[in-house]
């Protein structure tokens, strides 16, 4: 781990004048840790203008704020996953915790629970499950996706546990949240979950960029070793990442209950692969120590508009997403090898 | 203590001491918590319908709660086998549940598009071409884990997250129901008194049994697990190994696949071996594989897939409502990781050597090992 860090800086040519005016920007661009988000931004522009072309009304503004409602649990999901990876793990429980979070809120709901205490309850849920789960993966030195694996089919089993049956969500508050829209321009307007979002975004970005906690998780991601050997708390924010998707899992469940009203335990199967999907279409190594927040958000607007695609196409068959999100996944990965191919 | 003056103390003691050391190394072994539950299991069981392990024979044919077990954990066997091999590489194969899926759906849609859904050729042509379609998913798995070295995680779920849609693509969204008699047999159907899954289950653990535990493939495997480098190095052409169980895993995969929907004499490609990775996982761990990689016990890996049916059939026969099955798997899961997790093992090893320094550490070594 520790080599291929070492060896870089020297791979990296020095800064001199280009005789050959392409242009040291666009050379940078490519050679900066900002190449793959910028691919990620290229597909999302390409994807677009394929829809754009194709379909009448596929190029308005309310079709991109679309995008952004009907993805906003899987953008907090996103968030989640990045620091996991970004720390070198992986958390393949998010989905299965989405479904708990929406099962705990209905049935809390159905008996009568005030809606504060019920997305209390929820997230405190969540995060408890994320933070055992960390303690697990660093006491125990289990493999992280042993450990959420087992989380998995522990939150799934839980689902079963409150009922076997979906439960419809009447409360006003939440039916309020699902129906509410907040008008930006005429014509454009966005829910409420989207604000939520954008807001873990802000937060998650924050914390990334201009904390100690955010350097210390890009460190253990490079390396955990030399993070342990530099004085970097690693244990706590290892921990804390799995606490933090967590946390991340469960306020998405809490949009997917604003979303669909509704509680079901077979909900959500197989979304933590749209969340990996979306970190590593967005740029992120699965290796860990490289990638953005803003690379996993603009993953999810590409599995956004290619759902969106798939849908104005009418004709094509909505398993069609399941494969293509298969084919960028095996694209970004084999990218990602090409652009780093000393990491092993 | 023995003199040889006396004959019958001669003979006795040596058997004593070699019953004596069996009853030592089985205590050691790693099988035996499996077995121990196993056993519980059945004996649970047993107490709750006195009439479980009765067989009885029935238009020449077995019945009973017990072979019931054994058919039901065939495709469970075989996906586990195949998981096993790649554990034991290092690595981890997500995507079976989705190779159960398409193969299923693969097949019967061959059968339900022919002229003749009951004829022997057409049900072989399409069990063939499920396999040979395993085969190529399974290359796919191994080409870009083994070539591309992509972690093997991260390779597998490219194809659980692609598979299923594959398997919707072939079943056109629909659950394709087909009646074809002779493709009944492989999971629903009889030879010789048993049902045929058993069977076919049995012979590909045995064929797997013998080819790597009487050649040197089974040590091959094992030193790709534990050291790819070096056993490249040694002259081990790991890259080949590493291809060859993930074809292997997608093919075993694809047989549980042509079992389960013969059985039910439908392709669901939704739910066809929904959570089977897990349930393959799971048996592989109880049988007290790593998944550090390395050295593997198949006896273990079909003893823990035989637990966790049992835990399915004894879920049910005892009343505990099946919805808390998953809970229950997943706490065995978390038990069986946290038990084998190299800090446990530590601290139990400090406790044992704190006890009583007297009992040398290298025979237990050699215990584990297999």
């Amino acid at each position: 781990m520790s080599a291929p860090t070492t060896t870089r800086p020297s791979k990296r040519p020095t800064p001199r004048p280009n005789p050959g005016g392409l242009g040291t920007g666009a050379r940078m661009l490519l050679s900066s840790r900002y190449a793959s988000v910028l691919v990620t931004l290229l597909l999302l522009v390409a994807t677009f203008a394929v829809g754009s072309v194709r379909y009448r009304g596929f190029l308005s503004g309310q079709v991109v704020l679309n995008l952004f409602i009907d993805n906003a649990f899987l953008i907090v999901l996103a968030v989640g996953m990045t620091f996991v990876i970004l720390t070198g793990g992986i958390d393949l429980s998010v989905g299965s915790v989405v479904a708990l979070s929406t099962m705990i809120a209905a049935s809390l709901l159905q008996s009568g629970w005030s809606p504060p205490a019920v997305i209390l309850t929820v997230l405190v849920v969540g995060t408890t499950l994320g933070f055992l789960v960390g303690l697990v993966i660093f006491y125990f030195d289990v493999q992280p996706f042993i450990a959420t694996l087992a989380a998995m089919f522990l939150a799934r089993g839980l689902c079963y546990v409150i009922s076997t049956s979906s439960i419809s969500i009447v409360d006003p508050f939440f039916v309020d949240m699902a129906n509410a829209r907040i008008p930006l321009a005429p014509g454009l307007r966005i829910s409420p979950s989207v604000v939520v979002a954008l807001a873990v975004v802000a937060i998650a970005f924050a914390v990334l960029h201009y904390t100690r906690t955010g350097r210390t998780v890009y460190a253990i991601g490079n390396g955990g070793q030399s993070a342990m050997l530099m004085g970097l708390p690693v244990k706590r924010t290892k921990i804390l990442v799995y606490a933090i998707s967590g946390l991340c899992s469960a306020i998405a469940g809490v949009l997917f209950t604003f979303y669909t009203l509704s509680g079901y335990s077979l909900t959500a199967v197989g979304m933590e692969l749209d969340a990996i999907a979306a970190v590593v279409i967005g740029g992120t190594l699965l290796t860990g120590g490289s990638g953005f927040v803003l690379g996993s958000v603009l993953g999810v607007l590409v599995l956004g508009v290619i759902q969106t695609i798939i849908s104005f196409e009418g004709t094509l068959s909505s398993w069609w997403t399941r494969i293509v999100i298969g084919s960028l996944l095996l694209v970004f990965i084999l990218l990602q090898r090409a652009l780093t191919p000393r990491r092993r | 203590m023995n003199t040889p003056q006396d004959p019958k103390n001669a003979l006795a003691s040596p058997l004593a001491s070699r019953t004596g050391s069996l009853v030592h190394a089985a205590v050691r072994s790693r099988l035996v918590w499996p077995a121990v539950a196993l056993i519980a299991l059945l004996v649970t069981n047993v107490v709750k319908s006195p009439n479980f392990l009765s067989i009885r024979i029935q238009d020449g044919h077995l019945f009973g709660s017990l072979i019931d077990i054994l058919r039901n954990g065939a495709p469970i066997v075989l996906v586990a086998l195949g998981m096993t091999l790649v554990i034991a590489t290092r690595g981890i194969d997500l995507s079976v549940g989705a190779v159960v899926a398409i193969s299923g759906a693969f097949a019967l849609s061959i059968i339900g598009g022919s002229d003749n859904p009951n004829s022997m050729g057409v049900v072989l042509g399409a069990v063939a071409a499920s396999l040979v379609f395993a085969l190529v998913l399974g290359a796919w798995n191994g080409l870009l884990i083994a070539v591309f070295g992509i972690q093997p995680i991260i390779a597998t779920l490219i194809l659980m997250t692609a598979g299923r849609g594959i398997a919707m693509l072939i079943t056109e969204g629909q659950i394709l129901t087909v009646s074809s008699a002779p493709y009944k047999v492989i999971g629903g159907g009889y030879w010789f008194a048993l049902p045929a899954s058993i069977i076919i289950a049995a012979a590909l653990f045995a064929l797997v049994a013998i080819l790597t535990r009487k050649t040197a493939l089974g040590m091959l495997i094992e030193s790709v697990g534990i050291n790819p480098e070096a056993s490249r190095l040694a002259g081990v052409s790991s890259r080949v190994i590493i291809f060859m169980v993930y074809t292997f895993s997608a093919v075993c995969a694809a047989i549980a696949g042509l079992m389960i929907s013969s059985n039910i004499t439908a392709a669901d490609a939704n739910s066809a071996g929904l959570w089977i990775e897990m349930d393959a996982i799971l048996a592989v761990v109880l049988g007290g594989t790593s998944l550090a990689g390395g050295r593997y016990s198949l006896t273990g890996t079909l003893i823990g897939a035989f637990v966790i049916q049992t835990l399915t059939t004894t879920v049910y026969s005892i009343g505990i409502a099946p919805e808390i099955t998953l809970v229950f798997k997943a706490l065995v899961v978390i038990a069986v990781v946290l038990l084998q997790a190299p800090r446990t093992r530590a601290g139990f090893a400090r406790l044992r050597s704190r006890k009583g320094p007297s009992v040398p550490s290298a025979p237990r070594e050699k215990a584990i090992v297999r």
